[in-house]
């Protein structure tokens, strides 16, 4: 058994109950593989930092689980099959992340503040300079 | 014209450049978060590029965390690849 923590993206056309829906999917994933969640958090709807398949915007759910490491390629297909999802990043955790993860869960979290907004499109320089 | 005439109180500090740390090594964070962008902002220039080892003062071992790190956050698009005037 390893620890693992994904954080995933689904798209903002859905409602409220289907992205508990979708995150319920993964869990089921997880808990057909004999997995164990350690933590969640679900981060809501944020600012995308640029926009991915056309969405600007996204909601974000983190996942913090114990599995064995046969489950991850089953359970990352689902991720690339469901077209809720946008995008979806699984990372071992080793011992100082473990530590971080815990000392960050103590700290009771707050939900990291959502991105500046995009930069306006560049301006045309002014060429008014020349006298 | 009137340059000649300015006349600095102090001398003007020329090489009198600050002493580099590595941060990470200094307050002994062994694990650099790739969910936390606005700290990982404090080690990219304003177009989002990762800064050199040279002017953070990073110590490689940290460094090679810190460029992971980023790379995770544009991949989740919790920081920008490209963009102008991030600072």
């Amino acid at each position: 058994m390893n620890r693992y923590e994904t954080v995933f993206i689904m798209t903002p056309v859905l409602s409220v109950e289907q992205v508990a829906e979708t995150v319920e999917k993964f869990r089921g994933i997880l808990k057909q593989h004999g997995g164990k969640i350690v933590h969640e958090e679900a981060w809501g709807l944020r600012k995308l930092a640029y926009p991915i398949q056309k969405k600007s915007t996204g909601f974000y759910q983190l996942l913090e689980f114990e599995v064995d490491p046969t489950a991850i390629l089953p359970f990352e297909t689902e991720f690339r099959r469901d077209e809720r999802i946008l995008r979806f990043l699984s990372t071992r955790m080793d011992k100082h992340h473990v530590a971080y993860a815990e000392r960050r869960r103590n700290k009771s979290y707050a939900a990291p503040e959502p991105l500046a907004p995009a930069p306006a499109p560049v301006v045309a320089p002014d060429l008014t300079d020349e006298d | 014209m009137a340059e000649k005439n300015v006349r600095y109180l102090n001398p003007i500090s020329i090489d009198t450049q600050k002493e580099k740390y590595c941060r990470f090594k200094v307050k002994g964070i062994k694990y650099i978060d790739y969910k936390d962008a606005n700290f990982l902002l404090m080690l990219c220039n304003e177009q989002g590029k990762i800064l050199p080892r040279r002017l953070t003062g990073t110590s490689l071992k940290y460094q090679r965390k810190v460029a992971q790190a980023i790379k995770k956050a544009r991949h989740l698009a919790l920081m920008p690849y490209v963009a102008d005037n991030l600072h």
